[in-house]
């Protein structure tokens, strides 16, 4: 498994292909990626991504160990930036290998769950005439739950 | 013992982490504590169903004990991912 926080932009398709040639024994391999997103109004100038650095990877490494006693998960790639970020721009990945897609793709959307509500990333929205921080949503701790199940 | 300040929690404080002298037993107690010093902490502690705290990096709560515990962090809910 491989968690990565970093401020520095990261190159999708080069992590991909790299993730998806480690094993040999995975024939799935999904990858999830999120990217800032313009405001309905077009004002977005940036987001900045604070974190805690001294809790995120720990964090970050639980769910992941949790991910993979849940599922036949091979390996686990999360790559997650933090600072200033434009409009395009990607923010994290996560990337899950297993020897059949359904593991990999619900390990993924696990990861994502986790990841919104878990990890200690707080974005700041900065459009041209406010600065909003943005609010968890009541959907990302309901998400969770069905994990629990 | 260290407690640090994240998003607009930093922000309403003004500051990122500071060294705390304190005798509270648990993180409410440690809240209120902090409340009574100024505006500004009183402001940001405010509403603490709006907050989350980690223990020595850990998720925890606002009835856990501080015994023993080096690093108390207040922030609002996580918007990872």
């Amino acid at each position: 498994m491989d968690i990565r926080v970093q401020e520095e932009a990261f190159w999708l398709g080069e992590e991909t292909e790299k993730f998806a040639s480690k094993t040999s024994t995975s024939g799935a391999v999904v990858t999830f990626t999120g990217i800032v997103r313009n405001n309905a109004a077009g004002t977005l100038e940036r987001m900045e991504i604070e974190h805690y650095p001294e809790m995120t990877e720990k964090a970050l490494q639980s769910i992941a160990g949790e991910a993979k006693t849940k599922w036949a998960l091979e390996d686990a790639l999360v790559v997650h930036r933090f600072g200033s970020l434009r409009v395009g721009e990607t923010i994290m990945m996560v990337a899950t290998a297993a020897p059949h897609r359904k593991d990999a793709f619900e390990a993924a959307e696990f990861l994502m769950d986790f990841l919104k509500s878990r990890a200690p990333f707080w974005k700041k929205e900065i459009t041209s005439d406010d600065t909003n921080w943005v609010a968890a949503k009541d959907t990302d701790e309901a998400a969770l739950k069905r994990w629990t199940k | 013992m260290d407690v640090l300040y994240f998003a607009w929690v930093r922000e309403r404080i003004g500051l990122p982490r500071e060294v705390v002298e304190t005798t509270a037993r648990t993180v409410a107690d440690l809240v209120t504590e902090l409340s009574a010093r100024e505006e500004r902490y009183a402001a940001a502690f405010a509403d603490v169903s709006a907050l989350r705290v980690a223990l020595d990096q850990e998720l925890s709560s606002f009835d856990a004990p501080l015994a023993g515990v080096r690093e108390v962090a207040f922030f609002p809910p996580m918007t990872g991912g």
